[in-house]
């Protein structure tokens, strides 16, 4: 409305948008590089940011997938993911409905160690956790990962919890009066109720396991266990400065998350958002 | 179970629904956590259950040994950058906060590096700073700035600033979108009171936008800095660590020092000083501002 008002060109606008596209530029300075780098034959000997020959060269794409394993990688990884976010959204729907629905003594105290959880660097205590994975007799399977990442966090429970806050209670008594037990509450009205709230966090916590380095590379050094992150840490390490295979590489990895965020990213905007209202 | 009364009921699903998710945190979380400070007073080698007692030596080596405690020089470029990173993405937020043609296509656009795999754009970067096919050298070299090519992943002094760079790269969309999203949810009419009592733009960006993002401000600075302590997935990729040491980070330190050299004792005492100072930096920030934090 204020904008109308005023139609003249206005200074602060134009620098506004100088700023943008100079960000703009920074941002996709790198990825552009990767795009055209990854269609170029080995013998084509171009300067890092002339256009390849051909966008249909697929043959670095071609001889990755097969020499970095990113068919297991791809396997894998989905395997962990549909598990660990399987059980993880159960648990923390569970433990939300406990906090935000029953009265019980030590409430502050659950939500307490949940928080005081998240600011544990995890990169610590892997290393009693090493030793613990090993005894369990999980080491080198994909169990390691996905007993990790299954249990409830702070950022989930703080989300539905939210949620739950909306969903009027009137629900959950007329559901008593009806004689529905609390778990029939929970599994019929409250669970499918935080729905919104589950795709978001689906989808947050697919592309953080996803990126997920040094778990998959402690716990799962075989060479079939191979996941993403791991995948190309391998055969980037093996292949030295050979930039058309490396990018093809970055490329088939970055492509996944970056479709689901184009198509999805109310979502995760949504996810992002009231997550850091917490602090 | 709906033939028990609902107290009873409330107690079976209190019971049911807790105990899994309570005992995978403290499995996975508070026991190791416990278990970290245990090791830390001993010479523990990872292996067999025999240990000794040492005391307070493993922490006297954290802290005198500049191998050690030293390494946390190498991370001041991060903190700077975060810090950097913070003040950049207020502005950003603050223009994509007001009536802009393309605003939609430019928030998508610099969120963009935050969903990407953060091993890729560990490479990706490697392929930007590479000495003699990159890049960056390449684009400095097509501007007439010759004299700026570096060899930036192998020069000591650069090393820790170009990853640095690479982390504000990778996490400015991200801070810009809780700033974006904190100045959203700002009444206008506060706007709208201020313009009509002359206030110009400047004057209420510094006099209510700022003031009112204090708290996210909070927030985002913890993250930068306990981040900042805590680096280690970009040197672990790229570098391991080098040249010569240059990019070492305590974080990497100490899982070297575990798994590398079985020395878990000495590993346990530095995660539990890692623990401490990102304590510290919460404590130390909650009173600075004068207020309890999270409520």
């Amino acid at each position: 409305m204020n904008a109308a008002a005023k139609k003249k060109i206005d200074p602060i606008q134009a620098v506004k948008y100088v700023l943008l596209v100079a960000a703009s530029f920074v941002v996709l300075f790198p990825p552009y590089v990767v795009i055209v780098n990854a269609f170029k034959r080995e013998n084509e000997n171009s300067s890092p940011f002339a256009l390849p020959e051909s966008f249909f060269n697929f043959d670095n794409f071609r001889i990755v997938y097969e020499r970095a394993d990113i068919g297991h990688a791809f396997l894998n990884t989905l395997i962990i993911v549909a598990v660990s976010l399987l059980g993880n959204i159960v648990f923390g729907t569970m433990v939300s409905y406990a906090l935000g629905r029953l009265d019980f003594k030590g409430k502050g105290i659950v939500l307490a160690l949940f928080l005081f959880a998240s600011i544990i660097p995890n990169i610590t205590t892997q290393v009693v956790l090493f030793s613990m994975i090993q005894s369990l007799g999980l080491f080198n399977s994909l169990y390691a990962p996905i007993v990790l990442f299954v249990g409830a966090d702070v950022l989930q429970i703080y989300i539905y919890l939210q949620f739950i806050r909306n969903i009027p209670y009137e629900l959950d008594e007329s559901a008593m009066i009806d004689g529905a037990s609390l778990f029939r509450i929970y599994r019929t009205i409250v669970f499918p109720l935080l729905a919104p709230a589950t795709v978001t966090l689906v989808i947050l916590k697919t592309i953080n396991i996803y990126n997920e380095l040094y778990i998959p590379y402690l716990y799962m050094p075989k060479q079939n266990l191979v996941v993403v992150s791991t995948a190309i840490m391998r055969f980037a390490g093996n292949n030295q400065a050979q930039w058309g295979y490396i990018c093809a590489t970055i490329l088939i990895i970055m492509i996944p998350t970056v479709v689901l965020y184009l198509f999805l990213q109310k979502y995760i905007f949504a996810g992002v958002t009231s997550g850091a209202v917490k602090g | 179970m709906g033939g028990l009364s609902y107290p009873a009921q409330k107690k079976i699903v209190l019971a049911l629904f807790l105990l899994v998710p309570l005992t995978l945190l403290g499995m996975f979380t508070y026991y190791p956590a416990a278990r970290l400070v245990y090791l830390s007073f001993t010479d523990w080698d990872g292996l067999g259950s025999g240990m000794s007692f040492l005391g307070l030596d493993n922490y006297r080596e954290v802290f005198t040994n500049p191998d050690l405690f030293g390494v946390f020089l190498h991370q001041i470029p991060y903190a700077v950058g975060g810090i950097l990173q913070n003040i950049v993405a207020i502005g950003f937020a603050v223009i994509l906060n007001s009536t802009l043609k393309g605003r939609n296509a430019f928030r998508v656009l610099l969120f963009i590096p935050y969903i990407m795999n953060g091993v890729a754009v560990a490479f990706m970067f490697q392929y930007v700073f590479d000495t003699t096919g990159g890049s960056l050298n390449a684009l400095l070299g097509a501007i007439g700035l010759e004299s700026l090519q570096q060899s930036w992943l192998g020069n000591a002094a650069i090393v820790n600033w170009a990853l640095a760079g690479v982390s504000v790269w990778r996490y400015l969309g991200y801070t810009m979108i809780i700033y974006l999203g904190a100045l959203q949810s700002l009444p206008s009419d506060m706007y709208e009171a201020a313009r009509i009592d002359g206030a110009n733009r400047f004057q209420s960006l510094w006099h209510l936008t700022l003031p009112s993002l204090s708290r996210i401000i909070q927030l985002n600075m913890f993250l930068t800095l306990s981040g900042a302590l805590a680096v280690f997935d970009l040197p672990f990729v790229l570098t391991k660590g080098g040249p010569a040491g240059a990019s070492e980070t305590f974080l990497l330190k100490t899982t070297e020092t575990a798994f590398q050299f079985n020395n878990y004792g000495l590993a346990s005492a530095m995660s539990v000083v890692l623990l401490l100072l990102t304590v510290l930096i919460l404590l130390g920030q909650n009173a600075a501002l004068g207020r309890k934090g999270r409520d």
